[in-house]
């Protein structure tokens, strides 16, 4: 397992456009900390906000999963959306831009893997779904020797 | 931890975008998190102020805004869609440059949606544009 010196994994409820904000905050600091650069900040504050709100829209609400990642060369953030909703009937079609059940411009799925590095996800129909993905803050080239 | 249930630093129920009017054009200034409801909110209050005092330009600076999701980038392209209908233009104004790679990454350029680097140049499109429109025939 990758530890982490930063930070424990945190969980946050996602379940009112509150939350959304505050998921929004907590993941910009995350990444902060972590060293992410601005244009990195952005991309993955987007990318969360927009899963964020489909676990809340479609999947009726549930939780974020927030874990640093800091063992390997450069250091990264994991984000686990996890719901309990109806799940993703068709996968290929939610990742369609422009298809949308819920009313948005249905860039949320396929928008959000555009702006990480990775991006799974795990739907099972009544069960729920889990959308992880993971960003590396860009690596940072080595100090020159004596600098 | 605390939690988010409260209303926050950065506003939540009750909390308003301050909607200014400058002679002929609506300044509104966005700024931090703008929660959902605030948005839809606020969509309807422009189109109101339109209506009401019959502006013909609105300016919206973003400047203050570090992320545009897809939600924020409807609602904006809804105001402007909406503005438009009521005889005024929208300039959307100050985007930051992470935000404006990001969008393009998202997959939403915001077609449509005119924009300027800042507000004092957003005002200068939409009053140049103004007496365009009056010396034409």
């Amino acid at each position: 397992m990758r530890a982490s010196r930063h930070a424990a994994p945190a969980s946050l409820p996602i379940g009112s456009d509150a939350d959304l904000a505050w998921v929004r905050q907590q993941v910009r600091q995350a990444a902060a900390e972590l060293g992410f650069g601005l244009v990195q900040q952005t991309k993955l504050v987007t990318a969360a906000s927009e899963l964020a709100r489909n676990t809340l829209v479609h999947g009726g609400g549930g939780h974020v999963e927030i874990t640093p990642l800091d063992a390997g060369p450069s250091p990264g953030l994991r984000l686990a959306f996890v719901d309990a909703g109806p799940g993703i009937r068709d996968l290929d079609q939610a990742m369609t831009d422009g298809y949308t059940s819920g009313g948005g411009l249905g860039l949320g799925m396929s928008g959000a893997k555009r702006l990480v590095q990775e991006f799974e996800v795990d739907s099972r129909p009544g069960e729920g779904t889990r959308v992880t993905v993971t960003s590396w803050a860009t690596v940072v080239p080595p100090t020159r020797p004596g600098s | 931890m605390t939690g988010p249930s409260g209303n926050g630093p950065f506003g939540g129920p009750g909390f308003t975008v301050p909607v200014l009017r400058l002679g002929d054009i609506l300044l509104v200034t966005l700024q931090g998190e703008l929660h959902d409801g605030m948005a839809e909110q606020l969509q309807q209050d422009i189109t109101d102020r339109i209506a009401h005092t019959r502006v013909t330009g609105v300016v919206i600076d973003i400047s203050g805004v570090d992320i545009v999701d897809s939600f924020l980038g409807r609602v904006l392209a809804e105001i402007a869609a909406g503005a438009g209908l009521l005889a005024a233009r929208t300039v959307l104004a100050g985007m930051r440059p992470a935000v404006a790679i990001t969008l393009v990454e998202l997959g939403l350029t915001l077609p449509g949606l005119r924009t300027a680097l800042d507000v004092e140049r957003a005002m200068e499109l939409l009053t140049a544009g103004e007496r365009q429109a009056e010396g034409s025939p």
